[in-house]
């Protein structure tokens, strides 16, 4: 018994009870017979088996590890297996490949679903929720504080900030708000025309708007544009550790890199949600022009009658909140970034959607405190 | 009879944007050698690395690596040649999201059709030759910079390539660690014939293991030849870095 012959192929010869191999016994070749040797190997029909590797050309750590798993398959079947060679070559082979005991699987296991739920749940209270609170203090109280410390004030970082997280959003935030607009204004047009309720486009576009929409699209983009990139920035710095680097200069990496990037959020948050206010109020104004028949003198009439102060009074304190949520997250998780370069993907995805998150639970309760 | 060279690099030339960063580059590596690319930072060492290993295209000059020549490799050349090589990188290069168990079995995994628990057993082999046999466990960011390097170069041995190309793997060790490693070299070489191209800084290393060194100054070869004759080679640049090396390795 035994396989084909072809140059450097790895050979067995079955002779009572040894087995002599020869040939290469290599990953290739291991790869492409050992199903197949193990097969045979498995009608052996006494109880010990000596391998002789004498003639073998060659043999590699897949060759060593193949070795011990004929040994492991043939143990249930009560059959001693005896690796033989006089070989000095390959003993140093066997030596230098000698297979460790496993002491431990090598990945680990996943956990179950309800595991899973259960560590989420334990972990969000014990560290996350906790560690966030502790992180909004700290911001509140140096936000406003280290508006009169002058030493924290890094010439043009303020404005530096401003415009990466307002200026440079405008265009986003401009069409993204028109289109809205646009849109909320042709959906509600067919059905208020039905009844013959046409200029009531003017009242639901303009307080939507400025309730709602407005504040609530703006931060939802800022969270997505800017929550990330405040997340990312400070996450690779946790990495790189010039976060360490701040703390033994004895400066609060907080104060350092967060607290410009709050004044920043919280001064032209309010401005950019005005600004998608009157962008989705033209978007409005456009459909009720050209699809209900609204001139536009008409819709500016209307629109100072419905529009009270206290609607964008709501809008600009909703934006506040959002900024203060949006960087206090983005730097949240920021700070607590773990795995390298993978863990800043990660923690950063993991910041927007918490922001987002926290965007609407705060709109909701907002909304409800304002109605 | 006459030994064919396993590398063979002829007029290797590189250059990105304004800057040329290899001139001219000709050299060869014999199978079951160590040949050690050395010279100062910036070089043009692990330019060279990568246009042997195949990640930079070749702009000019030739480049064999076994019978692969490297100039017009296609896709599945470059495949098949991929099979043949380890790369341990300078920075490891180990992907974060898997633990060190799951890089070292990768190769394993997606290039054999061995059983799980043969794999398991090659692997927990690799890892214990880099005594990294209690860490399969752990992720690449809980690791020091020298096991991160160990446990890649279990990655890069994990199919016994017959050639093994490593950029600077002494970088972050301690000295017994390095000696254990440099051992480890030798073992691969000698027991399973495997060629291995090193770059690296480490002076006792380059004693250790060399049997030929390139030396490279500036993106052209200053010196290439066995260790012996490099000492006394008479070109200025390759005998003051021998000498601060030894002065550095000394003090």
């Amino acid at each position: 018994m035994g396989t084909s012959e072809t140059a450097g192929a790895l050979n067995f010869t079955i002779e009572h009870r040894s087995v002599f191999f020869s040939g290469k016994l290599t990953l290739d070749q291991v790869d492409r017979q050992g199903k197949y040797i193990l097969k045979e190997l498995r009608k052996f029909p006494r109880d010990s088996l000596t391998i002789n590797l004498d003639k073998l050309e060659g043999i590699d750590s897949s060759g060593v590890a193949f070795l011990e798993h004929i040994r492991r398959e043939l143990s249930p079947k009560r059959i001693d297996v005896h690796i033989e060679t006089g070989r000095e070559d390959i003993r140093n082979v066997l030596k230098t490949f000698t297979i460790p005991e496993a002491v431990m699987p090598l990945s680990h296991e996943p956990l179950g679903f309800f595991e899973r739920i259960g560590e989420n749940v334990y972990h969000f209270f014990k560290s996350n929720f906790r560690e966030y609170v502790f992180l909004m203090a700290d911001i509140f109280v140096w936000t406003f504080t280290d508006i009169f410390e002058k030493k924290q004030h890094r010439k043009g970082e303020f404005v530096n900030q401003a415009v990466l997280i307002g200026v440079n959003a405008i265009p986003i935030v401009g069409l993204i708000s028109f289109l809205i607009g646009l849109v909320l204004a042709l959906q509600s047009a067919a059905q208020l025309r039905q009844f013959g309720a046409n200029i009531f486009i003017v009242d639901l576009v303009v307080i939507a708007m400025t309730r709602e929409m407005g504040p609530l699209l703006t931060a939802i983009m800022i969270a997505g544009r800017s929550g990330s990139a405040i997340a990312s920035e400070v996450a690779t710095m946790k990495v790189t550790e010039e976060v360490d680097a701040l703390k033994t200069m004895a400066l609060n990496p907080v104060r350092f890199i967060v607290i410009p990037k709050m004044h920043a959020s919280i001064c032209t948050l309010p401005f950019l949600t005005i600004l998608a206010n009157l962008f989705g109020i033209v978007g409005g104004m456009v459909i009720a022009r050209f699809y209900l028949d609204i001139a536009f003198p008409v819709f500016f009439s209307r629109m100072v009658t419905v529009l009270f102060l206290k609607d964008l009074a709501t809008g600009i304190f909703k934006s506040l909140i959002f900024s203060g949520i949006i960087v206090q997250t983005g730097a949240f998780y920021g700070f607590r970034v773990t795995g390298g370069a993978e863990g800043v993907g990660r923690f950063t995805t993991s910041a927007v959607v918490t922001s987002i998150f926290l965007v609407i639970l705060a709109d909701s309760i907002i909304g409800l405190m304002f109605y | 009879m006459e030994i064919k060279p396993i590398i063979e690099v002829e007029n290797l030339c590189a250059q990105f944007d304004d800057s040329t960063v290899l001139k001219d580059i000709c050299f060869t590596a014999f199978p079951n050698e160590i040949s050690v690319i050395l010279g100062s930072s910036g070089s043009g060492k692990t330019t060279v690395m990568k246009h042997l290993i195949g990640l930079y295209s070749i702009q000019q000059g030739r480049v064999r690596v076994m019978d692969f020549r490297l100039n017009d490799l296609d896709e599945k050349g470059f495949h098949r040649f991929s099979l043949q090589m380890g790369v341990l990188f300078q920075n490891g290069a180990l992907l974060n999201s898997l633990c060190i168990g799951e890089n070292v079995a990768i190769p394993l995994e997606q290039h054999t059709n061995l059983p799980k628990a043969m794999i398991e057993d090659l692997v927990r082999t690799k890892l214990s030759l880099v005594e990294l046999g209690h860490a399969a466990r752990l992720f690449p960011a809980q690791l020091s910079g020298g096991m991160r390097k160990r446990a890649a170069l279990a990655r890069a041995i994990a199919l016994d390539p017959p050639i093994l190309f490593c950029d600077e793997p002494s970088a972050g060790l301690d000295p017994v660690t390095l000696a254990g490693l440099d051992e480890l070299f030798l073992k691969l070489r000698k027991q399973l014939g495997i060629t291995i191209i090193l770059i690296t800084h480490e002076v006792s290393s380059i004693f250790r293991l060399a049997d030929r060194i390139v030396f490279l100054e500036n993106g052209v070869v200053a010196y290439e030849g066995n260790l012996e004759a490099a000492l006394r080679c008479g070109i200025p640049s390759v005998e003051l870095f021998f000498k601060k090396a030894r002065g550095r390795g000394e003090a």
